[in-house]
């Protein structure tokens, strides 16, 4: 190690590059961090100062005025929270369990049919029957649209992760590991289970995350399979409001003029949105650093072509 | 020694011929039957919800009419193919589509993989550490929650770009949801912004794992950094590069769908320059409830798509077999 420090050294580039090249990803950093931080920042300003002075990340009058807004109205965003918790929380358990058997099963050479379920996943990643014939398969065929299952099952097995995971379980887990285990008179699944699944734990770490932040912050979904409120996930409450106000924005719109007095009253303030905004990041940013450490490492395998 | 190999091959040869015809295929099927059991989940959500409509897109040649159900419909041929022509906003949203996307081919290529490299030569890897975990950001915010960001940064009265930059320099307010020509540059700035993390990680894991031997070998040999990078670290990720590229080119008639329709607060004014083919589908599905026109622009876009791929991945197998996707 101390070996190949000292080559590298002699290989580095100069000061100057080096200061350019800090200098450059400062820029990026602030570019990635201030839109974040204003976030934050106006959720914890007082709306009348927010009115005189413009948005700023530190707050010239600092209020949680627009976090007690959210409690005071709390049961939709409640309820918005609690679609959104139970959809992640059930649709990530199923989907890392689904991608995981299936990967593990195209990846294991004794499998005779493993080339037809290897193609019969990766063809949907090529060609796809298009929004409308998805559509009337959900609310024709399935009549899943309008229920809880609608934000679940239609994103639940993605062709990604499924070749990710194959590509993981093909190059981390030893043969001879499985083999002993079946001499032992394990069973395929009790050696999954038992035995792949531990030494597998970066990559379903990689894909649970992906899965995570897809439903976490899915909007799509329930826009297009339900239009019961009650449904609504965090993501398109947000929308929901977004929408009432471009409609006042939208200056061409004669009758949202004439209503904006009165319906601008009815909408969540600057600072209670971005209140909501906040809330609808702060848990994902939470599992960040916790799935960071897993998630470069398995992105590197899952990048190895399988 | 060759004799007994080949001898040895022959009689593998035989014996499996001869297992062959004694196992039926029911007994493989029961050999494989824990596998089948695993692969059951998602063959059976894939084929509902990718293969079904596959067979679906006949919708796209039919006139629906709801109460004789899909098959039940009368045939239209080309004729909702033939109205959708016609309709003439879509010479625009194809441009934009595939304008749009080829910009952010190459700037999805140029930008991470500069990001990457300089990553990988910063001395503090403490800070490269750092860098990298901050641009990953915005990848996790939903296009929401950006819209929302964007909002605050471009609304009239109290966007931070009218109220705080402009106004102190004595320019006058921009309507910027009024105005088509700063989009295109709003929309490329948001677009490189969000993903450019996600592919920086990407590549700099590639380079990662290119052997260290190779730079040091070169730069004995008197390679600058330059050359080291453009013999050494581009060619050696080059495989990565196609890949995506290859499946970039096969989205091109997508698009992020919360980017077009969303950011700009689906703004009527600004429909020319943000409606894309998916924003249209969208809209002729769930607002206007015109089977007939999605989904023959659905079918198009799938077919064109998948035509596409095909092409990128043949050129790129005649070149180099090892960086096709398939």
């Amino acid at each position: 190690m101390k070996k190949a420090n000292t080559i590298s050294k002699f290989n580095q580039i100069s000061s100057f590059t080096n200061a350019v090249y800090h200098f450059i990803f400062i820029i990026v950093t602030i570019c990635c961090l201030y839109p974040v931080l204003l976030v934050i920042g106006i959720s914890f300003t007082e709306e009348d100062s927010l009115k005189t002075f413009g948005y700023s990340v530190i707050p010239k009058v600092i209020s949680f005025e627009s976090y007690a807004y959210v409690l005071r109205n709390s049961a939709t965003i409640l309820n918005a929270y609690k679609v959104t918790i139970f959809v992640t929380i059930v649709g990530t358990i199923l989907s890392v369990a689904g991608t995981a058997l299936y990967a593990y099963a195209i990846s294991r050479k004794e499998f005779r049919y493993r080339k037809f379920f290897t193609f019969f996943k990766f063809f949907t990643m090529l060609f796809s029957g298009g929004l409308v014939p998805w559509y009337l398969v959900c609310t024709r065929l399935l009549r899943i649209n309008d229920t809880i299952w609608a934000l679940i099952l239609p994103p639940l097995i993605s062709a990604w992760n499924v070749i990710i995971m194959k590509t993981f379980f093909a190059t981390t887990v030893p043969d001879s590991i499985v083999e002993s285990a079946r001499i032992d008179g394990a069973s395929e699944f009790t050696t999954f289970i038992r035995i792949v699944c531990p030494i597998s734990l970066p990559g379903l770490a990689t894909i649970g995350l992906f899965v995570t932040l897809s439903y976490w912050n899915d909007y799509w979904t329930p826009l297009m399979l339900t239009s019961k409120p009650n449904l609504a996930n965090i993501q398109l409450y947000l929308y929901n409001i977004l929408k009432n106000i471009q409609m006042l924005q939208d200056t061409t719109n004669v009758i949202s003029q004439q209503a904006s007095g009165e319906a601008i009253k009815r909408l969540p303030q600057e600072g209670a949105r971005m209140a909501i905004c906040v809330l609808a990041i702060g848990p994902i940013i939470f599992a960040y650093p916790f799935f960071q450490k897993y998630f470069i490492q398995g992105l590197t395998i899952g990048a190895v072509k399988g | 020694m060759l004799e007994l190999r080949t001898k040895k091959h022959l009689m593998d040869g035989s014996a499996k011929t001869k297992v062959k015809k004694k196992k039926p295929y029911s007994k493989y099927f029961r050999e494989n039957l824990e596998y089948i059991l695993m692969v059951a989940p998602g063959f059976i959500l894939t084929f509902i919800f990718s293969y079904i409509p596959m067979f679906g897109i006949i919708v796209a040649f039919k006139n629906i009419d709801y109460k004789k159900g899909i098959f039940g419909s009368p045939w239209n041929g080309f004729e909702n193919f033939k109205f959708l022509f016609q309709f003439p906003d879509v010479k625009i949203i194809v441009r934009n589509t595939i304008g749009y996307n080829l910009v952010f081919i190459v700037l999805g290529i140029v930008v991470p993989v500069t990001f990457a490299i300089i990553l990988s030569q910063i001395r503090n890897k403490l800070a490269s550490k750092f860098y990298q975990t901050v641009m990953f950001l915005p990848y996790f915010l939903s296009w929401i929650i950006v819209s929302y960001i964007v909002y605050a940064f471009l609304a009239y009265d109290l966007g931070l770009v009218n109220k705080v930059i402009l106004a102190p320099l004595g320019i006058d307010p921009v309507d910027w949801y009024g105005k088509p020509e700063y989009w295109p540059f709003i929309i490329i700035l948001l677009h490189t912004w969000k993903t450019a993390g996600y592919s920086t990680v990407v590549y700099l894991a590639a380079i990662t794992g290119i052997d260290h031997e190779l730079y040091e070998a070169a730069s004995i040999d008197g390679a600058t950094k330059r050359q080291q990078t453009f013999c050494i670290t581009i060619p050696s990720i080059s495989t990565i590069i196609i890949i995506m590229l290859i499946l970039a080119i096969g989205k091109i008639l997508s698009a992020d769908f919360g980017l077009f329709f969303n950011v700009p607060l689906e703004q009527g004014r600004l429909l020319p320059v943000t409606n894309v083919i998916d924003t249209f589908v969208f809209r002729a599905l769930r607002i206007n409830g015109d089977i007939a026109m999605s989904s023959a622009a659905g079918l198009l876009k799938s077919v064109i798509g998948f035509f596409l791929v095909m092409v990128t991945n043949k050129i790129v197998k005649r070149y180099d077999e090892s960086k096709a996707l398939y």
